[in-house]
């Protein structure tokens, strides 16, 4: 960061990462500069800063995710933090230990930031009302996703030099999607033309309202596109609940290289992994020259450390 | 699609001294029909006098109606799993025999129509062994178990015409409006059973003092009521195609009329068994007219004439469901429901046209434009460049119905030894005479 700018905890003013949800655009940008430093500081062999000396950060898991978790687990370390990774799925809620008596037991031991995953939507909310120290949303329920989205928007950023005026088509699972809901919020922050191409099973209600356009025709939606951002599908909607089957989900929804045709020449394809091949994407695409999706890995721990070291400059220094 | 032969090869047909009936253009009048290659050139009063080609064959038809064949969507067969009650092949012939021209099947069948490749199998049946036009639905669910919606986009590709549960209602309201949801982005119609099984009971008749007087479990007219109103909220949830198969009372048919009025795109059909008989012609425990939905009072069945004159029913059906010895020969509540009626429902829904409880052109249209046009069907129409489907039948000749003279495999009829007024003289598909 050069001399003139004004500090990281001007340019983000808030304790918690909560969601994208309430974040000013000049703040979104604030915090993908700061990741653009990390980018460099990852790719030295020295890749270690202070700013988190001394601090103890709690990864605590609700919810399975090695990639997240590892994420967020180098980031903390590249900062100079003690990081501890609780994975909760396991073991205390199976005794019956309620997310407050978790948060309760936790707070005990003095953490400094607790970045939590967990399945239900609001959750992350919850727990932050009831610890004393800053909280980072990785991902609650279908709510919001808001690391994901950052690093995305970061990807993107680096690729296409801005985010305002690109069309991005987000296509699959937009209902169960913390993923969508987070960049839907974000890339329009940014001013970019977001649209969602899902069968009509796997969008909300009301999803016209929320700030895109709606496609059920794949080709349609990815006239002219600039961004492909593929979602996951879980194994558990495959068969009959939400689509008939793997093959006709493939047939109408799966990224192909026929159907990325309909995109700009130039469009890039994104995934927030892990990756269906055959189901949400074909694999040709998923490691073909549009590609981004290893990308978005590296771009993941930078903006961690970004958010991270964001969340430091507001920490209590007494 | 029926005709092996290239209907190309035909001599065209000229049918004269007709009543011309085309129920989808309103045309009611003496005139003729030409056949030209296998579909219509001319029909009415214009026919008369174009002059037909060189060679043509003329078929004086002696005042006798000529309409639009029939297009009956409610057709089971046995084909594939139950040859023995009905092949593609026996329901054609049935359907020939009755004025029929296109059937759509259920896919009620073992194994059931849930696979692309079924779909196939039953266009190429049909292709090589049926004389009249054949449409199968496709199962909604796998299996038609209720549970797992079919691949309602890659069926529609294949050649499913639309997506029923056969003669099983989707219990799962959850589970029904993820299927019209995902068949509204494919515009596919859901023709569905209404008859809510829990409430039904194991019911095998209409529920009512004779149903008590009988000792027999009967399901109340709510098991259908309800869930129809159900459906209904679902279409309006989720903007779905709707078609109820076959309603049996007047509370099912005043929601329907509402959600019609409403803007929604829905439509219902009848048998033509709850239109010409009630839960009194059961009689001593005839299993041949146990069917679901059960008969009704007398007064429903007038009720339900009205629905179809007022135009809140659109289609009628013949609800042909063949069943044999083995599944009928049972005391009354453990028969199969289901009865034949491909060769009887034109014949069954004249009796409403010769009582005076509805004109013969709304009758016809209910049998004809409607169906075809709520399935997207090139048929049903005498319009110039349509198909000659075609049916010539006299509307005043008596007849009586000789059980051994049906065509069906199963003779599960509950018209046996009825007496008819208004029978078919020939059906033609594709310019092609199928009656023998």
């Amino acid at each position: 960061m050069s001399a003139h700018h004004p500090p990281l905890a001007e340019l983000y003013p808030h304790r918690h990462l909560l969601g994208i949800e309430g974040l000013q655009p000049n703040e979104i940008v604030a915090l993908l500069d700061q990741a653009e430093a990390a980018v460099e500081i990852s790719r030295q062999v020295e890749k270690k800063k202070a700013v988190l000396r001394g601090r103890t950060q709690i990864n605590l898991f609700f919810e399975a995710s090695t990639r997240t978790q590892s994420s967020f687990e180098i980031a903390g370390k590249r900062l100079g933090a003690d990081v501890m990774n609780m994975s909760v799925a396991s073991s205390s809620v199976k005794k019956g230990e309620t997310l407050i008596d978790t948060a309760a037991t936790l707070n005990a031991m003095h953490p400094d930031i607790i970045v939590v995953r967990h399945h239900a939507a609001g959750a992350v909310h919850l727990l932050a009302q009831k610890v004393g120290c800053s909280v980072v949303n990785a991902g609650d329920g279908a709510h919001e996703h808001p690391t994901q989205a950052l690093l995305d928007a970061l990807t993107i950023r680096r690729h296409k030099g801005s985010i305002a005026g690109l069309t991005v088509a987000i296509c699959g699972d937009i209902l169960h999607s913390r993923v969508a809901r987070s960049n839907i919020i974000l890339l329009n922050a940014l001013g970019a033309r977001v649209r969602v191409v899902a069968p009509s099973t796997l969008l909300p209600n009301g999803i016209a309202q929320m700030g895109v356009e709606v496609f059920q025709d794949m080709r349609k939606g990815l006239a002219g596109a600039d961004i492909v951002m593929m979602l996951r599908l879980q194994r558990e909607r495959m068969q009959g609940a939400y689509i008939p089957s793997v093959r006709e989900y493939f047939r109408y929804y799966g990224l192909d290289r026929d159907k990325l045709a309909a995109a700009a020449a130039d469009a890039l394809v994104m995934h927030p992994g892990p990756m269906n091949r055959g189901v949400e994407i074909d694999p040709e695409i998923a490691d073909g020259p549009q590609s981004l999706i290893r990308e978005q890995v590296e771009m993941g721990v930078a903006v961690r450390m970004a958010v991270l070291e964001a969340l430091a400059a507001h920490l209590p220094n007494k | 699609m029926a005709n092996p032969q290239s209907p190309i090869l035909l001599a065209p047909i000229l049918l004269t001294n007709a009543r011309v009936i085309d129920p989808a253009s309103g045309l009611d009048a003496p005139g003729s029909v030409l056949i030209e290659n296998g579909r219509i050139t001319a029909a009415g009063p214009s026919a008369h006098n174009q002059g037909a080609p060189e060679g043509t064959e003329m078929i004086d038809v002696a005042g006798a109606v000529v309409a639009p064949g029939l297009v009956d969507m409610g057709v089971t067969v046995g084909e594939p799993g139950a040859e023995h009650r009905e092949t593609l092949a026996s329901a054609s012939q049935a359907a020939a025999a009755g004025g029929v021209t296109t059937i759509v099947t259920s896919p009620d069948t073992d194994p059931v129509i849930d696979d692309p490749a079924l779909v196939d199998f039953v266009l190429r049946r049909a292709r090589d062994t049926a004389c009249v036009n054949v449409h199968p639905f496709a199962a909604l669910t796998k299996g038609l178990s209720g549970e797992e919606m079919s691949e309602i986009g890659l069926l529609q590709e294949a050649g499913a015409v639309a997506f029923s549960n056969g003669h099983r209602s989707v219990t799962h309201a959850g589970i029904m409006r993820r299927l019209m949801t995902y068949a509204r982005d494919f515009g596919a119609l859901v023709v569905h059973h209404t008859e809510d099984p829990a409430l039904a009971g194991g019911g095998v008749v209409n529920e009512s003092l004779s149903a008590s007087w009988k000792g027999l479990p009967a399901s109340p007219r709510e098991a259908e009521i309800i869930m129809v109103e159900r459906d209904l909220r679902l279409a309006a949830l989720t903007r779905g195609r709707y078609h109820a198969q076959s309603v049996s009372c007047t509370e099912s048919t005043r929601a329907i009329a509402r959600a019609k009025a409403d803007g929604l795109d829905v439509t219902c059909g009848i048998t033509v068994n709850h239109l010409t008989l009630n839960e009194n012609d059961i009689g001593p425990y005839r299993t041949f007219f146990k069917m679901s939905p059960p008969l009704r009072s007398e007064d429903e069945r007038q009720a339900m004439i009205a629905a179809l004159a007022d135009g809140t029913i659109d289609v009628i059906v013949s609800g042909h469901d063949p069943q044999d010895v083995e599944t009928k020969r049972h005391p009354f509540a453990e028969a199969a429901d289901g009865a034949i009626g491909l060769e009887t429902l034109l014949a069954a829904g004249l009796r409403l046209v010769h009582s005076g409880e509805i004109g013969l052109a709304p009758l016809l249209a209910a049998m004809t434009c409607n169906p075809a046009r709520r399935l997207g069907l090139d048929a049903g129409r005498l319009a110039a460049g349509s198909p000659a489907d075609v049916v010539v039948f006299d509307l005043d000749r008596p007849w009586v119905l000789d059980k051994t003279r049906l065509k069906s495999r199963s003779k599960n009829t509950p018209f046996e030894d009825a007496r008819f007024t208004g029978q078919v003289l020939h059906t033609l598909v594709a310019g092609k005479i199928v009656t023998p």
